[in-house]
């Protein structure tokens, strides 16, 4: 059984941690953090985001694909060839662990939409590369783009995410933001796609929850044209995240009102004028909010959102310490890495705590 | 102090409540067996005419002509309920001629009877009211 | 007539050790059912006359009375009912067409009854809605397509016009006409309270009714009846009605006996008329032509007030809602076979059109297949009998409900289904003083807001239960649903799964 075919709910351990300086850090931190989390994990799925780990090719689409076989590595380099210009290929570098078994063909592209193709999309670039993130993923048997942003990846993969994080090397990564996931599933798959982050573009998700709306989001979503092939909640989730920011322009403020939307009896205490941008945002993306447990992490350029359900039933805690801002399930997982912190506290239901590099707009 | 209304707009002439107050006097469990084969005597009763219906009862008054009028002092107030005394009743009949809105009435045992607004009986709030099924008749606080 | 062909489907029962002669039964009887008869001090009674609405039994003060099924009975045959055979006799005497009242009682499947709803266990906790906030508030109304933002880059309040109701529930259209002026002063002031909606029906709006505008919706039917400017813009909603679930495809008559009075008056058709609402709206014969309607509607109300249309659950009802979804209506209320009726040909009321649960799925999938969705909300109603019915109907994907016969039923009709008659012993169904009288309506609202009430705390403990608590991702989530005794086919169109997938 793979995603896609049932749903499977899952719960998890995740955590993240972001330097607004920008400075970049070696992976081995996210891993070591995750790491002590190991029991929130069953060892069906793990992976990491990673943002600022390909500064020299920072202009181009970075797309990480699994494939089954040769014959689907063949067919989705072709359908590449015919829509980007392809500046660098190689495979995905990877140590043998003995409990990472199964692996699929790790493949990963620097590229740019052809000139000559996007004109006749009439399409902007980044839609156009996300409608052949989706003909890839649904189309072609046996390949799956399971990264696509610039200047950022995702290494995912089954098993135990301290195993997956050495798997990929990710020690010998540097970035300035990483985001961690390990899985818990109530169910055996045993497909690497199906492991998170989910990410389209340079959105990444890593969620810990079960959303009891997903079936009124999934079909919301689906309607924009967006195909939640694999049924997880953290798909529906990033592309409504994608839809919100990137399509209708929404803050990422705006976002969480919208994702993890105030009560009523909230919004009926605030200012008028706040009230009617809350009535408003309510109304207008009824569909798009989120009932039910969860804890997300949103990786995107230049910083990182973490957002509990409006109920706050699932844990997260938030820490500091001069420039680095540290996320996770657990206090633990925070304090493993950075004993010392200047702040450490619990972000309200709903309450969205939204980080930036330093001197990032909006 | 609450006293039993009624609304003319809202009466279907139904008759139910002469029927349970006749019942809640009886201080029985069942109204068919209380009520079965007698013909009753409540007090409340429904006028009718021309398409116009209400119940007539006691009003308890604040200054009840009956109460002056009682040569034994059989009619009283009671915490703003005219109240009679049956044991003191002669059976002159003066209240009944002197009410002004027909509220008292002879009994079978010769004393007169009205309204008590149930604080004599089991019920403990006026029958009539609890049995209007249409709320023609209320029990309530009026300046 | 020497021979009687017709013997009465349900008799009398009286317990003469109960009755009291109270007379209360013959009072109350509009069809003269009861009898007493003073020479030997009894109460009698005529079966052939009783419509079996129940108002003896209610008021019966002894429960010396009840109504049981005749056992009188033809020769068995599975093909011939008694039913059939008597309607048969009924024509074969009258010459006309069969009329009856209320929605159809046919035994069709009630695809409410083969849906369950899921629960959370473990993996994601429930919620309890006396401990939490559970929201039911809903908006009914188009989405806008953009984001606009001023100069400071705050967000724009461009929503087109729109309904906010506390609940996903309305009262929908039923006629000053068809019923009371006690039963609709009853509906406004309910929903005035509730904070919901109800819907003049064609039979406009009664002068005493303005103040409750902004919980009316003004209909606009094919008779045109009562329809003037005023009236258009007293109400927060206009709702164009097309078909309606009980005679889709008809109009509707009310008798010239009926037109009298303030009916009359609101009607604006002189006294003693008839009041015929034609088959089709005579200046919609296509959808191009209701496109006009709308606007030409929209104008009339300065573009304040969002449009409603409203269609009997047809054969081709999704293609029929996805035209309505892209001509300008702002609302699409579809009503299925069951929903209720003042009168119709009982062969029409029985035979046309098609459930509620299979239209609803199939529109809300037409709707969201053709991306228009977002154009507009979806109101179900047809026989919604309780609030797991809402919660149904809610994850098959409409925004809300229409609620008529329930709404009739806690204001005291029995469905005995004789409102054709004018009789109604309730008062509901009828303009006789003597019996509108009967329905007061400082009694009939609270009875209503009681019913809603109640049914609000159960969809809140149902969607809590699945561990929503806000009823808006309860919408088209129809994974909260499975489906027990349905085909492959049925459970394809209700777009769900079979219990224990």
């Amino acid at each position: 059984m793979k995603e896609g075919q049932i749903r499977i709910p899952s719960g998890c351990a995740i955590s993240g941690l972001i330097d607004k300086s920008g400075k970049r850090m070696s992976g081995e931190a996210v891993l070591r953090s995750i790491s002590v989390m190991h029991d929130r994990s069953n060892g069906l799925g793990g992976g990491f985001a990673a943002y600022g780990i390909y500064p020299e090719y920072k202009d181009f689409y970075a797309l990480h694909i699994f494939y089954d076989n040769s014959a689907s590595k063949k067919s989705c380099e072709e359908f590449l060839e015919q829509h980007f210009d392809i500046i660098n290929l190689s495979k995905i570098p990877t140590r043998k662990i003995k409990v990472i078994t199964e692996e699929p063909l790790i493949w990963r592209y620097f590229v740019t939409p052809l000139p000559t193709k996007l004109g006749g999309s009439q399409l902007d670039e980044r839609e156009f590369v996300a409608k052949c993130v989706f003909r890839v993923n649904t189309r072609i048997d046996g390949a799956y783009i399971f990264s696509s942003g610039k200047n950022m990846g995702v290494f995912k993969a089954v098993g135990y995410p301290e195993d997956i994080g050495r798997f990929y090397r990710l020690e010998e990564y540097e970035g300035y933001c990483f985001t961690a996931h390990g899985r818990y599933p109530t169910n055996t798959p045993g497909w690497w796609g199906g492991a998170h982050p989910f990410a389209l573009l340079d959105y990444s998700v890593v969620h810990n929850g079960e959303i009891s709306s997903y079936d009124a989001n999934r079909r919301t979503i689906e309607m924009y044209g967006y195909k939640c092939t694999l049924q997880t909640d953290t798909e529906v989730i990033t592309y409504i995240v994608d839809y919100l920011h990137r399509k209708k322009g929404l803050t990422f403020s705006e976002t969480a009102a919208v994702i993890a939307a105030p009560f009523w009896q909230t919004i009926e205490r605030m200012t008028p004028e706040k009230r009617e941008t809350h009535e408003y945002l309510r109304n207008v993306f009824s569909a798009q909010l989120f009932t039910g447990p969860f804890s997300i992490l949103v990786g995107f350029e230049g910083g990182l959102m973490a957002l509990n359900d409006r109920l706050k039933l699932r844990s997260m805690v938030v820490g500091e310490k001069g420039d680095l801002v540290y996320i996770a399930s657990e206090e633990a997982a925070i304090r493993i890495i950075e004993p010392n912190l200047s702040r450490v506290w619990s972000p309200m239901g709903g309450e969205p705590v939204i980080v930036r590099l330093n001197g990032d707009e909006v | 102090m609450k006293r039993v209304y009624v609304n003319e707009k809202w009466c279907l002439g139904c008759h139910l409540c002469e029927y349970y107050c006749a019942f809640g006097e009886s201080n029985k469990k069942d109204m068919a067996r209380a009520l079965k084969d007698i013909k009753i005597n409540p007090k409340i009763w429904i006028e009718e005419k021309d398409g116009v219906s209400f119940a007539v009862s006691c009003r308890h008054c604040k200054e009840p002509l009956c109460v002056k009028s009682c040569i034994t002092g059989a009619l009283t107030i009671k915490d703003g309920v005219v109240t009679i005394n049956k044991d003191k009743c002669i059976s002159c009949y003066t209240c009944i001629l002197i009410c002004p809105y027909g509220a008292v009435s002879p009994s079978e045992d010769g004393a007169v009877q009205k309204c008590e607004l149930c604080v004599k009986t089991t019920w403990g709030t006026p029958a009539c009211v609890e049995g209007c099924p249409n709320g023609a008749i209320v029990f309530e606080e009026r300046g | 007539m020497a021979v009687n062909f017709l013997y009465p489907d349900y008799e009398v029962s009286r317990n003469d050790d109960r009755c009291i002669a109270c007379r209360v039964c013959e009072r109350q009887c509009a069809n003269e059912v009861h009898e007493f008869l003073a020479d030997t001090n009894k109460m009698v009674s005529d079966d052939a006359k009783c419509v079996n609405c129940h108002r003896c039994v209610a008021l019966c003060p002894t429960r010396a009375l009840k109504i049981v099924k005749n056992n009188n009975t033809y020769k068995e045959n599975a093909n011939w009912s008694a039913k059939t055979m008597n309607e048969l006799y009924r024509q074969a005497s009258s010459g006309g067409v069969l009329l009856s009242s209320m929605g159809n009682p046919e035994n069709y499947p009630v695809y409410f009854d083969k849906i369950l709803l899921n629960a959370s266990q473990v993996t994601n906790p429930s919620i309890d809605p006396l401990r939490e906030p559970m929201e039911t508030r809903v908006f009914l109304g188009a989405k806008p397509q953009n984001i606009e933002r001023d100069e400071a880059g705050r967000i724009v309040n461009n929503l087109p016009p729109h309904l906010t109701l506390s609940m996903p529930m309305m009262f929908s259209a039923m006629s000053y006409g068809s019923i009371s002026y006690n039963a609709h002063e009853s509906l406004a002031r309910a929903a005035e309270e509730l904070g919901i909606l109800y819907n003049t029906g064609e039979g406009g709006l009664h002068e005493d009714f303005y103040c409750y505008g902004k919980n009316t919706i003004v209909q606009v039917a094919s008779g045109r009846f009562g329809v003037h400017p005023d009236y258009l813009n007293s109400g927060a909603a206009i709702e164009i009605k097309i078909g309606q679930g009980a005679k889709p495809g008809i109009g509707g008559h009310l008798p010239g006996e009926k037109i009298v009075g303030d009916i009359s008056r609101t009607r604006m058709i002189p006294e003693g008329s008839d009041a015929i609402s034609p088959a089709p709206h005579h200046d919609i014969y296509s959808i191009e032509d209701l496109r006009q309607l709308v606007f030409s509607l929209k104008e009339a109300t300065n573009y304040q007030k969002p449009i409603i249309v409203k269609i009997a659950a047809v054969h081709n009802v999704a293609a029929i809602a996805s035209g309505i979804a892209r001509s300008g209506a702002d609302i699409i209320a579809i009503d299925g076979f069951r929903g209720g009726t003042g009168a119709a040909p009982t062969r029409i009321r029985d035979h046309v059109g098609v459930p509620i649960e299979l239209a609803l799925a199939g529109v809300d999938k037409r709707l969201r297949d053709e991306g228009i969705r977002d154009n507009v909300s979806i109101v179900a109603g047809g026989s919604i009998r309780s609030s797991a019915d809402i919660v149904k109907a809610i994850a098959l994907g409409a925004d809300c409900v229409y609620i008529a016969t329930a709404a009739l039923i806690a204001l005291g009709c029995h469905l005995c289904r004789s409102c054709h008659t004018g009789k109604c012993n309730w008062g509901i169904a009828t303009q006789v003083p003597d019996l509108v009288k009967r329905l007061n309506p400082e009694i009939g609202y609270k009875r209503l807001v009681n019913l809603l009430t109640a049914w609000q705390h159960e969809i809140k403990e149902m969607i809590g239960g699945m561990g929503i608590n806000s009823i808006e991702s309860l919408k088209g989530n129809r994974l909260m649903l499975r489906g027990v005794g349905l085909s492959e086919k049925e459970l394809e169109i209700l777009g769900i799964k079979y219990a224990g997938e």
